[in-house]
């Protein structure tokens, strides 16, 4: 298995020799790192490895990685890497998005992707906001946000991107704060192992145009709790005490304190990603307190490419047909003889 | 007359030899006039003759029973002689109901001959084709010869006996009764269509006995009939011996593309979403699983051509197809792939245009946009292929194209020859030319993404999985040597003639420009794409006139051009460009070849040309 090979890479083997190019202090580097330092973690040789991005800040992300890596147009890396994957299923394909990237102009191919389940990984940075283009508002910023096209308060509603996902029946959602670089490569590291569309939602601040948007979950101070942090088959529980914990009262979650009101651990809800029925992804994805991160959803389904190879096999092994002429001369044929 | 009365020996007629005929099937889109038609052809080919067939039909699915829009026809040409479109005006017709009448009553050469079904003239739809009175009995027929046959009637009692039809399987086998009659009429035997409706009913017997009695039943009748005064025949054309098969254009073009995998030793990848006329490459593609073939649909047109760029990074042979406003939607991505120098194949089967224009007509109206339809300058291959069976060839030449030369290639065909059908001389894929590609496999010091072959300017194809090869492409602009972004503006300029000076050194690789009939003289012909039958055919009757100066150049490669072009173009007076839209070839080459005075015949109707209003107009040019 992959998770068992020898380790034969480190960080620096994926580095690549180009200068990194986003403000000092960006998330970005954040996700960078994590990647980096997941990858040797893998057992992937460093060749089968692909990145694909569109357009945006986050999108430079393949020049900076020492792999294969296509750096391509706004929205569509998740057709790109499709083929990709679709002509050679031995390649770990990364599709590098942001939230305009994938949820503005390329809405369309982010729900279509994660509707086949075509075994890849989507790491999106939602930052709230257009970096690349100097500050307008995304598909994700928040009603009333000021921006540089909403001078007076965004009056869109936003779409939030697990849900979304869950509604194209995303397999596997994780959730993390671009602040949190060792939960981000582990992350990373399961994102890889899941056979399917992995989606990898990455809180990232933009110190320039949206600085401290997620400030009030991600801090240090506060983010044991105000976030929840979800592992399959361990108890619901947050807090800087893991104190607090998720139980289901009625059709909601509701914060209970351990301890208070005869509330014991084993009142906790247990978390299971593994479930197929979406709907207690869906109310901790909804969730605004604590906010949940981790892995919320890995469902394991079978993949477009297992379907596929499976279909292949099935027809070669039956065809009549095993080189082109044996199409071309079959059927109704006939003969024009030399005069 | 009952259809016990008629027997086989009831007439015995010598037949009257022809050269050529030209049959349309006409009726309601379910009908089945395609299927009759089809018949037609494939029996008329296996006994010798050369044939082109076009289908005409609605795109409404199923139209309104009856209407004028809803009818659907199949037209065939057939000849001892070559024969090189599916005819402009027509012999016999065969109407099914009085919208089908009225619609194509106009291709009827005047005092041939029409085979009605009389009991489809009621007062319902002959009020549904907006007829006042009955054309059968108000003598506005007068001047053809009219056969009415109640072959509603005819098929019932044939089919009485038959137990397991229910009424609609009765109805719907009618189109056979005319078919028997043509068959009669032409001299030829049912047999092939009773062995397909053996294959295509196998598990159905109620439906081959069916069938087959009412197209032997129409047979008999013709026979019979004294309406009918003589039978023809069209012996059989002198064609290159070989193996044959009929075979349509989009079938070609995936036929085409399989054969180019083979040859290269690629897998196929056709990234693809469903548009008119070009989705029948994808039904052909998607079939051939048992070669590797990957098809893949896709969510839209752009998801479509990503997908196969992501497999030509992968080292796949990919393809995409589409028709005029795919093409549109593709442009952004096109230019991608010319940016990161990767081999692709994007067919555009034309149609009407612009926007959604005429869906299920041809028209060459896209080869600007072929051409220039990208976002800064972004030069392409694009070739076009002449006939049906052409696609085959110019499918595999365009996969060559992309292949050696690291580029995309647009090949263009159209509605016309995509939907038309021609004999196809069978080529085994061991005959083709070599295709070579540019893949790299090892690891060497100094390699660079962009190195490139000094002679064709194309660079290494190094593909995932390669160790040592590990590298970044993408739409910033690359420096020259590393591939690396750069910014700097005189390796801009560098990178920009780079891929200009790439595409024109693709003219050592095609072959020169082939005239034919006169090679030198008073008026060259040139069209390009799939006007070739239409324009052969003129050409050479406007020559058989008498008119031995007359030369006609035909162009497969648009972008770049043979090299002998000018050269060709020297040796004529005059020239004249004919094309189906209003003078996109004529603006590429006054572009080039400024020098030349080019005329032009145009016409944007969605119809391919007839071979009357080009002969009328080279004769006003000469």
């Amino acid at each position: 298995m992959e998770a068992t090979a020898v380790k034969k890479y480190t960080y620096k083997d994926f580095v690549s020799d180009q200068e990194v190019r986003w403000c000092p202090g960006c998330d970005d580097y954040v996700i960078l790192n994590s990647m980096q330092k997941a990858l040797p973690e893998m057992g992937v040789e460093k060749e089968n490895v692909v990145f694909v991005s569109g357009i945006g800040c986050s999108s430079r992300f393949p020049y900076y990685m020492n792999t294969y890596g296509v750096h391509s147009i706004h929205g569509r890396a998740p057709g790109i890497a499709s083929g990709v994957k679709l002509a050679n299923p031995d390649l770990s394909v990364w599709i590098i998005t942001g939230d305009g990237d994938a949820m503005a102009i390329g809405g369309n191919h982010f729900i279509h992707v994660l509707r086949r389940n075509i075994d890849l990984n989507i790491v999106l940075f939602n930052n709230e906001i257009y970096g690349l283009t100097k500050g307008q508002f995304s598909p994700t910023s928040l009603v009333g946000q000021k921006t540089k096209s909403s001078p007076y308060g965004n009056t869109q509603p936003p779409f939030s991107p697990g849900e979304l996902a869950l509604g194209a029946n995303a397999r596997f959602y994780a959730r993390i704060g671009g602040n949190n670089p060792k939960a981000m490569t582990q992350i990373f590291i399961e994102a890889h192992r899941f056979k399917g569309t992995s989606l990898i939602e990455v809180l990232q601040n933009c110190v320039i145009f949206n600085d401290g948007c997620y400030t009030d979950v991600t801090d240090k101070e506060v983010k044991d709790d105000k976030q929840i942090y979800l592992e399959h088959g361990k108890p619901m529980i947050f807090g800087k005490n893991s104190e607090k914990g998720l139980v289901l009262k009625g059709l909601k979650l509701e914060v209970v304190t351990i301890g208070e009101n005869g509330i014991t651990e084993k009142d906790i809800l247990i978390h299971d990603a593994k479930e197929q029925d979406p709907t207690m992804h869906q109310m901790l994805i909804r969730l605004e307190y604590p906010l949940a991160t981790g892995i919320i959803r890995a469902f394991d389904d079978v993949t477009l490419e297992e379907r596929e190879d499976e279909l292949t096999k099935k027809i070669k092994a039956n065809s009549k047909y095993k080189k082109t002429d044996d199409l071309f001369f079959s059927g109704e044929t006939y003969e024009v003889k030399a005069p | 007359m009952s259809i016990e009365s008629l027997t086989k020996e009831s007439r015995t007629l010598k037949p009257e030899e022809l050269q050529a005929v030209v049959i349309r099937f006409v009726g309601d889109s379910g009908d089945g006039m395609q299927l009759t038609g089809t018949q037609f052809s494939d029996t008329s080919a296996m006994f010798g003759n050369d044939i082109a067939t076009f289908p005409n039909y609605p795109s409404e699915i199923r139209a309104p029973q009856g209407s004028l829009y809803g009818v659907s026809g199949f037209q065939v040409h057939i000849g001892s002689v070559e024969v090189s479109t599916p005819g402009d005006s027509v012999d016999l017709l065969v109407a099914m109901n009085p919208a089908a009448l009225k619609t194509n009553l106009y291709a009827l050469k005047p005092g041939h001959t029409i085979i009605v079904d009389k009991d489809a003239f009621t007062k319902k739809n002959l009020e549904k084709a907006f007829y006042e009175t009955n054309p059968l009995e108000d003598g506005s027929l007068e001047g053809y010869r009219v056969i009415e046959v109640d072959m509603s009637t005819l098929t019932k009692e044939t089919l009485k006996d038959v137990a397991g039809l229910d009424n609609k399987a009765i109805t719907r086998s009618k189109n056979m009764f005319a078919l028997g009659m043509v068959y009669w009429m032409y001299n030829r035997s049912t047999d092939h269509t009773v062995d397909f409706f053996n294959k295509k009913f196998k598990n159905k017997p109620e439906l081959v006995e069916a069938n087959t009695k009412v197209l032997n039943a129409g047979f008999y009748f013709a026979e019979t009939l004294e309406l009918i005064p003589n039978s023809f025949t069209v012996s059989p054309a002198k064609m290159k011996p070989g193996t044959y098969r009929i075979i349509m254009g989009n079938t070609a073009t995936a036929w085409g593309l399989l054969a180019a995998s083979e040859k290269s030793g690629l897998e196929l990848f056709l990234g693809s979403y469903p548009i008119t006329p070009a989705t029948d490459i994808l039904h052909e593609l998607v079939k051939h699983k048992h070669f590797g073939v990957k098809a893949f649909q896709a969510e839209d047109e752009i998801a479509g051509i990503c997908s196969a760029i992501g497999a030509s990074f992968a080292g796949d042979l990919a393809i995409t197809t589409t028709s005029g406003p795919g093409l549109a939607l593709k442009g952004e991505a096109l230019g991608l792939t010319m940016m990161i120098e990767l081999p692709l194949v994007v067919i555009n089967v034309q149609r009407g245009g612009p926007s959604t224009g005429l869906p299920t007509k041809t028209e060459q109206s896209d080869l600007l946009q072929a051409m220039y339809g990208r976002s800064g300058e972004s030069p392409v291959i694009v070739i076009a292929a002449g006939t049906p069976a052409d696609c085959f060839n110019f499918a595999y030449e365009a996969a060559r194209l992309a292949l050696e030369h690291m580029t995309p290639v647009v090949l263009l065909t159209d509605g016309y020859i995509a939907n038309g059908s021609a004999p196809w001389k069978i080529q085994s894929v061991v005959d083709m030319p070599e295709i070579k590609n540019r893949k790299v496999t090892k690891a060497t010091e100094n390699w660079h993404p962009y190195n490139r072959d000094p002679k064709t300017l194309s660079r290494d194809w190094a593909v995932p999985g390669t160790p040592g090869l590990e590298h970044r492409v993408g739409g910033l602009e690359k420096d020259s040597i590393t591939g690396d972004v750069n910014y700097v503006p005189e390796n801009h300029q560098v990178m920009t003639n780079t891929r200009a000076e790439k595409i024109k050194r693709v003219q050592d690789n095609i072959p020169n420009l082939k005239v034919e009939y006169a090679q030198e003289g008073d008026l060259l012909v040139v069209g390009w794409g799939g006007t070739y039958g239409t324009l052969h055919s003129a050409v050479k009757e406007f020559t058989d006139q008498g008119h031995k100066n007359v030369g006609f150049a035909h162009f497969n490669y648009i972008n770049p051009m043979p090299k002998n072009t000018e050269e060709v173009f020297k040796k004529f007076k005059k020239i004249i460009v004919c094309e189906l839209n209003s003078g996109q070839f004529a603006f590429v080459l006054r572009a080039n070849f400024g020098q030349f005075n080019f005329h032009q015949i145009n016409k944007v109707q969605g119809l391919p040309f007839s071979n009357d209003e080009l002969i009328q107009k080279f004769k006003q040019i000469l």
